[in-house]
């Protein structure tokens, strides 16, 4: 391999780029807009749930119950309902998610020792948040209830009752449970997949479609220093990228970082190398532009998006994806940054993963070198 | 011709797309510092020549050298050897004149001094001096195709090939392109060029005239030249139609053609053959000048050897 | 000369049009006549491709007056569209239709009139020769059959006049032959046709030819004319020995206006060819030069235009 001609080549590549106006903002502009889009978009968190009260007896007690909802950051009360037929159309009509109803004689059930009840109406077309809605809910009524029954025991003159069993849950890692710290690191991911590939597709497509290609093969320059001197323009904008998106993550949307640089830029590099090989291949395979942008696309956004553990979970999908996933090198990177990010790991823990990015990227480097054929068919 | 070993040999190539055989057991062969055309219509296969030569395609059969080298055998040393200026010409549109001249010129790893010397050289030739800095999607067809020579010219290759160069160009830019290549040859430079100007076949010293990939015909344009039969007859008359009706059916008329101010007549025999056509057309009532024997045209032979000349009704 | 205002089918003045700040055609001016066979000669982006856009009503002009068979172009383009008839450069056919499913689609798209549109169409077959392949799709024909057939297409609502913009590009030359032959027959019928072309020596086909370079009209006249009125003198074809050595003795000698290599030949502009032949043989033979002959030969419209426009260029050679 002669280092003039990929210097020629990566020289000529860059230029190119600089000068294509759709290029450069793809390279710079679309790194910000992905980030600040998905990055604030992206929210698994539920909070601030729009709900409707009924309170059919307007007791105290009644009224204590749904001043613990008001004041939870999880429900918003948006109106107080008047009779049970308006629950129905308040949901039909979207305003609320939740409704809570006291109904009449609560307090005479509490205060005859009594369980009583309390009526939570949940709109369930989105399952997800249906179900983490529930969950507040009963720990908000759980709460009121504690504190009834101490209330109760302290009257009968009994000492407080000892909690049978207290689970401490401690959250590591995540504290703030905050789902934007888990997407985000996905979002990089994502984020560089998209514009290393959408890049690189096109850099091989557009020479045959120019003509440029044909009077390229016929003079002395390699397959290798072809591909070399091609993608290294690409593997530098990605870094800039990467550069870009952590920056965001760090500062904009504070994600914390515990980990080392040195570890994100390896785990970088490498997922660079595959995903840029994986352009350079649709990019030889495919003589067009267009068709050769659009497979790209295919081939990163969507694996990643899905099944990469990027907002899914691997270990709630089904076993047999979880088996592809292994397949999707894209799992191995995001795995990679979240624990690099928020676990602070390191390549002593790492190491498998890396491997794995690494052998990818050997393995579609090496195909997409001897796709190239330097010859016309 | 040269007492050397020919530059360039090909012999029986063939290749086929799919059911289209694109070119068909063609030999010939081109001495070193001469200018060798392949002449044809679109679709006579020279592109695939020219592929085959450079080893950019891979001929189905037959065999190729060039300088020595077994193209079919060893495409990538030939490389070093040759230039190839593909139709496109192969510029970087969004690079500069110079831009495009120093990749090329590091492609092949020419010396940053001798570089800057043979592209000013080559610039002020073709007058592309002040446009260094423009853009080459910017240049007009000739300047393009200008740069494209220029670009295939630094690093001083000794044999060049070029395809279709100058289709669609100005004439005054084709001459300049044609002055280039004749200072090439001075200096010993063997070039190949395809043209589907039949009429660009007599400025080069050889040529090869194809036709649906075959060889017609292998020699120097003034050999074409006798080998046309008979003789062309030029009748200047306004009623091109009715004397094309009625020459059409002499006896001894191989062909005739109508042009914008009257009437080409191919004869097979010259001697009384301008008379017998005055005669006929004074029967016919005709209006016509005197007639007169004129050159025949590149297409006036390639017709005459292909086509079985003119058009008969 | 002038000629009767009835017998102007096309009259064009000062056009203009620019694109941004491109000036593809800069004011252009000429006529032509009923009947006429006008070809446009000059190399590609000169602006031959506008002028006709421009002539048909495809694109406005940005100045300058328009009429095509006494319509003003520029203000009724739909008017002037149902008289006349336009190959484009690609043929624009539909690949995917039969012979006969193009020419009906054309028909009903001209407003060929349903009695009419079957023998016309038979027509159109006849003289394109492709009855036999009247259901042949046409992607499958080859290019000079593509050729003849948009010429029919174009010509089934008999328009008088008929626009070609290079229609015989990647054609064989037999069949430009025969298409050329059509067009005369045409035009033999009082249809006035505008034929472009890059190809110098179809020019030769045309009553009269317009060198256009650049967006600018460089010259007007019969293929006649232009050679040799504007050459200014004769041309004679020397060959000889050395011929590096020869084209260097001529450039000193005066009688030798222009001088210049053609393959193995030198092509010399002369006063006169008749005398000018000996005494130059004599001269190269006086310094060493051997086996000189020297023979009249018949300048190329293309000599004309490098003549023509040479001395205009910046870039040409000194």
């Amino acid at each position: 391999m002669r280092r003039r001609r990929v210097v020629a080549v990566a020289l000529k590549e860059l230029l190119q780029v600089w000068r294509d106006p759709r290029s450069l903002m793809l390279a710079l502009l679309m790194p910000v807009i992905q980030m600040m889009l998905l990055g604030f978009g992206a929210n698994l968190d539920v909070a601030h749930i729009p709900t409707c009260t009924l309170d059919q007896e307007g007791s105290p007690f009644s009224e204590d119950l749904l001043k613990r909802f008001q004041a939870s950051r999880y429900f918003d009360i948006v109106r107080v309902l008047r009779g049970t037929g308006d629950i129905a159309r308040a949901m039909d009509r979207g305003e609320c998610r939740l409704a809570v109803v006291v109904p009449a004689g609560f307090s005479r059930q509490l205060a005859g020792a009594r369980q009583a009840s309390v009526q939570v109406i949940l709109d369930a077309t989105d399952a997800n948040t249906a179900s983490l809605a529930a969950g507040y809910a009963r720990a908000v009524v759980g709460g009121f209830a504690a504190d009834v029954q101490l209330e109760v025991a302290q009257r009968a003159g009994l000492a407080a009752l000892p909690q049978p069993v207290a689970a401490n849950a401690r959250v590591w890692f995540n504290e703030q449970l905050e789902s934007r710290n888990f997407i985000i690191p996905g979002v990089v991911a994502l984020v560089l997949a998209l514009v290393g590939a959408q890049l690189t597709s096109l850099t091989v497509s557009r020479e045959w479609e120019r003509g440029t290609m044909e009077l390229l093969l016929s003079t002395p320059v390699t397959r290798t220093e072809l591909m070399v001197g091609k993608l290294l323009p690409y593997f530098l904008i990605g870094l800039l990228d990467a550069a870009i998106c952590v920056g965001f993550a760090l500062l904009v949307f504070k994600v914390p970082f515990r980990g080392s640089y040195a570890t994100l830029l390896l785990a970088v590099a490498l997922f660079l190398a595959v995903v840029l090989s994986i352009g350079y291949l649709v990019s030889v395979s495919i003589r067009s532009q267009i068709g050769a942008s659009q497979i790209a696309l295919f081939l990163t956004v969507m694996p990643i998006s899905l099944l990469s553990g990027f907002a899914f979970p691997i270990d709630q999908m089904p076993p047999v994806i979880q088996g592809l996933t292994y397949v999707v090198y894209a799992r191995y990177f995001v795995t990679t940054l979240k624990a690099v990010f928020l676990k602070g790991s390191g390549v002593a823990a790492l190491w498998p993963q890396l491997l794995a990015l690494a052998a990818y990227a050997a393995v579609v480097t090496a195909l997409a070198a001897r796709a190239f054929r330097k010859r016309l068919p | 011709m040269s007492d050397a070993a020919p530059v360039v040999s090909a012999s029986r190539i063939s290749k086929a797309f799919g059911a289209v055989r694109a070119i068909d057991e063609l030999s010939f062969e081109v001495a070193r510092g001469e200018i060798f055309g392949l002449v044809g219509p679109d679709g006579a296969g020279k592109t695939t020549i020219l592929r085959v030569i450079a080893g950019v395609m891979a001929a189905d059969s037959g065999a190729v050298s060039v300088d020595g080298v077994d193209v079919l055998a060893e495409p990538e040393r030939v490389r070093e050897h040759i230039s190839y200026m593909p139709q496109r010409f192969g510029l970087y549109e969004d690079l500069t004149v110079d831009e495009n001249i120093r990749f090329y010129a590091e492609v092949f790893e020419v010396p940053r001094a001798v570089r800057q010397q043979r592209a000013a050289r080559l610039l002020q030739a073709s007058g592309m001096e002040p446009f260094r800095r423009r853009l080459a999607g910017q240049l007009s067809g000739g300047m393009k195709q200008k740069l494209g020579l220029t670009c295939s010219l630094v690093h001083a290759p000794r044999i060049v090939l070029l395809d279709e160069p100058t289709t669609g160009v100005d004439p005054v830019s084709r001459r300049e392109f044609w002055e280039i290549l004749y200072g090439l040859r001075e200096e010993g430079v063997t070039i190949l060029i395809s043209t589907a100007y039949l009429d660009e076949a007599e400025r080069c010293d050889r040529l090869a005239l194809l036709h649906e990939g075959r060889m017609v015909y292998c020699e120097s344009p003034l050999q074409l030249r006798r080998r046309m039969p008979g003789a062309m007859i030029e009748v200047p008359t306004p009623a091109a139609r009715a004397a094309r009706d009625c020459l059409a059916v002499l006896p001894g008329v191989r062909g005739v053609l109508m042009v914008g101010d009257g009437v080409h007549v191919h004869l097979d025999v010259a001697d009384d053959g301008p008379a017998r056509l005055q005669a006929a057309l004074r029967a016919a009532g005709i209006p016509h000048e005197l007639p007169r024997a004129i050159m025949p045209s590149v297409e006036d032979l390639f017709v005459a050897l292909v086509g079985g000349g003119g058009v008969r009704r | 000369m002038t000629v009767a205002a009835a017998e102007l089918t096309i009259t064009v003045d000062r056009l203009q049009k620019r694109f941004g700040r491109f000036t593809a055609v800069g004011g252009v001016s000429f006529e032509v006549r009923r009947g006429e066979l006008m070809g446009f000669l000059g190399p590609n982006g000169a602006g031959k491709s506008t002028i006709i856009r421009m002539l048909c009503g495809l694109l406005r002009p940005s100045a300058g007056e328009l009429r095509v068979d006494g319509v003003d172009v520029a203000r009724h383009p739909e008017d002037v569209r149902r008289r006349i008839g336009y190959v484009s450069q690609r043929f624009s056919l539909y690949q995917d239709l039969t012979v006969s499913e193009n020419l009906g689609f054309f028909g009903g798209i001209y407003g060929v009139g349903r009695d009419r549109l079957p023998q016309r169409m038979r027509y159109a077959l006849d003289m394109a020769g492709l009855k036999a392949r009247a259901d042949t799709l046409v992607g499958e024909l080859a290019s000079g059959w593509k050729q003849r057939l948009a010429l029919g297409c174009a010509i089934l609502h008999e328009p008088r006049i008929l626009f070609l913009d290079e229609p015989t590009s990647g054609v064989d030359p037999m069949s430009r032959r025969r298409f050329w032959d059509l067009i005369h027959d045409l035009a033999a019928g009082g249809v006035t046709i505008v034929v472009s072309t890059h190809h110098m020596d179809e020019a030769e086909y045309c009553n009269r030819i317009a060198l256009i370079d650049r967006g600018l009209l460089v010259a007007i006249g019969t293929p006649d004319e232009l050679k040799h009125r504007s050459l200014g003198g004769e041309l004679l074809r020397v060959e000889c020995g050395s011929l590096g050595r020869a084209l260097e003795l001529l450039r000193d000698y005066p009688p030798a206006r222009d001088v210049a290599v053609f393959g193995r030949t030198l092509h010399v502009l002369v006063d006169d060819a008749a005398a000018a032949g000996a005494p130059l043989r004599d001269y190269l033979a006086g310094r060493g030069v051997d086996g000189v002959r020297a023979e009249r030969i018949d300048p190329t419209l293309e000599d004309t235009f490098v003549r023509l426009i040479g001395s205009r260029r910046p870039e040409a050679a000194a």
